[in-house]
């Protein structure tokens, strides 16, 4: 059987542009969360998000080409080209032959949807039918893993796959297959996401999922507390290399980490309420620790979906003591880096995939901050605050969408 | 500023393009890279430009097919009643 390996990581992140700077913030707990800059939030119910700073896309890609990409195809551009210099490969150097074997799976949740805002916008103030020649090919989510293929050359599959805030968790599963299944040998997979703009902001507010704790952006993303009031959203892109075994291995590669199982299910209960008690989602995570060939004692570490609503964290419990057991989820190390970078959505799942990595390659489990006060629903080790040194063997990383999606993994230390 | 300048200022912006390096003989697609969205982009521009001197009128699309230099929407525009200085 064939088996899949880490081999290249990338992030655009609001604690950070490069892994390097990233992973530190990390594990030292930096918040990455403040006031929104982007547009003038007076109006607004919710004025704080986790936001991408100093980012230039003209680093990554061509000005021109830049320049009719939508923001979440941006940060998915700059952070494969991270992860395309980090595993190591000259992608120009491929014969055209070869191209058929590298693919992308790159996700976002709502794509262009500050694009599409605009355009709305233009045609309403000037009363116009005319909308500018770029705008569908901008606002498309699939343009994310499109304009990746065209950047390094990659001709094999090459799609986005959207499950809200599963997305890119997704996007890392199917990449996975289309390794292990033997259709390509090496794969960008990964998710990005950029909603702060007026209307996700505002349509994410009126379902009351989002916190207001605007007077105390830097506490406001605290999963798993007793006093959490819902999610901070965030932006940003993470990319991961994907690699054959054997592949990586004749070339010498650097491995991060084998990734050797994937589960998904769906609740198939409510559009955006999770199944009480996590049943479906533990399921999942079940699916990915039995394909990975790994026992619930195994487990050292799972990175929570963990969103800092008060539904998602006491049902994520749940589910973990559903999937582990209830001793066996009581040893494990779980945190939610979710409240140092907010909810990146769609990019969330690859996101935190790359956290795992960098937890099993360094033996750290990064710390869940703002936490102080316990939530009876909520009894299990999240990691409170301070990083810990933990021999990372296996880690879990959970995503659950809207549309009840529910997808986990399991990456194991070769 | 003559009509020239400007359109070839449009099109530096439009197509990411240095203005010094844009003649009237220049090709949008051979010479400035221009595929046909930046084309459709760049027709917008200039009927937002110029569109008092044509009544609010848009470029008609059998009129824009047929530009194929920055020279040839000068014409284009100056038939259309633009002066020569702005």
């Amino acid at each position: 059987m064939r088996r899949v390996v880490v081999t290249g990581l990338g992030v655009i992140s609001p604690v950070g542009n490069d892994i390097d700077t990233f992973w530190k913030n990390i594990v030292a707990g930096v918040n990455g969360i403040d006031l929104i800059t982007k547009f003038d939030v007076t109006n607004f119910s919710v004025k704080i998000a986790g936001q991408v700073k100093d980012f230039d896309p003209t680093k990554y890609m061509d000005p021109k080409a830049a320049r009719h990409s939508a923001l979440f195809c941006q940060y998915a551009v700059a952070a494969a080209k991270q992860a395309a210099e980090d595993c190591g490969i000259d992608f120009k150097a491929l014969s055209d032959e070869d191209r058929y074997r590298y693919g992308c799976t790159v996700s976002s949740g709502v794509g262009g949807i500050d694009v599409t805002e605009n355009e709305v916008k233009r045609m309403v103030t000037n009363n116009t039918s005319r909308v500018s020649p770029f705008s569908i090919p901008e606002m498309i989510s699939n343009m994310a893993a499109g304009t990746i293929g065209i950047e390094h050359g990659l001709r094999g599959p090459n799609f986005g796959v959207v499950s809200a805030c599963a997305s890119g968790l997704h996007a890392i599963g199917i990449a996975f297959r289309s390794i292990k299944y033997g259709e390509a040998d090496v794969m960008f997979a990964g998710g990005t996401e950029a909603p702060i703009c007026p209307v996700s902001v505002a349509g994410f507010a009126a379902m009351h999922a989002l916190s207001t704790r605007n007077d105390d952006p830097k506490t406001a993303s605290r999963p798993f507390d007793k006093d959490r009031n819902g999610f901070v959203m965030g932006e940003g892109g993470a990319v991961i290399v994907l690699e054959e075994y054997e592949h990586a291995k004749a070339r010498g590669a650097k491995i991060y980490c084998e990734l050797a199982g994937f589960g998904e299910t769906c609740d198939a209960h409510h559009m955006t309420a999770p199944m009480p008690g996590g049943v479906a989602g533990a399921h999942a995570m079940k699916t990915a620790m039995k394909e990975a060939g790994v026992a619930p004692e195994q487990v050292d570490y799972i990175n929570a979906h963990g969103t800092s609503t008060p539904m998602n964290d006491k049902t994520e419990t749940a589910l973990v003591k559903a999937a582990l057991g209830e001793e066996l989820a009581r040893k494990v190390s779980i945190s939610s880096t979710k409240s140092m970078t907010g909810h990146l959505l769609g990019g969330a799942g690859a996101l935190e995939t790359v956290v795992c990595a960098l937890a099993i390659r360094d033996n750290v489990i990064p710390p869940t901050i703002n936490y102080t006060t316990p939530d009876p629903e909520c009894d299990l080790d999240y990691t409170p605050n301070q990083a810990r040194q933990r021999t990372v063997k296996v880690a879990l990383n959970n995503a659950l969408g809207f549309g009840g999606h529910n997808a986990c993994i399991a990456l194991k230390a070769l | 500023m003559t009509l020239e300048e400007k359109v070839i200022a449009l099109v530096a912006d439009s197509l990411h393009q240095d203005a010094s390096a844009i003649k009237t003989d220049s090709s949008f697609v051979n010479d400035l890279g221009a595929d046909s969205l930046d084309q459709a982009e760049l027709m917008m521009s200039i009927e937002d430009a110029f569109k008092s001197f044509m009544n609010g009128e848009s470029i008609p699309e059998e009129e824009a097919q047929k530009f194929e230099t920055v020279g040839s929407v000068i014409e284009f525009l100056k038939s259309k009643g633009v002066p020569e200085n702005l």
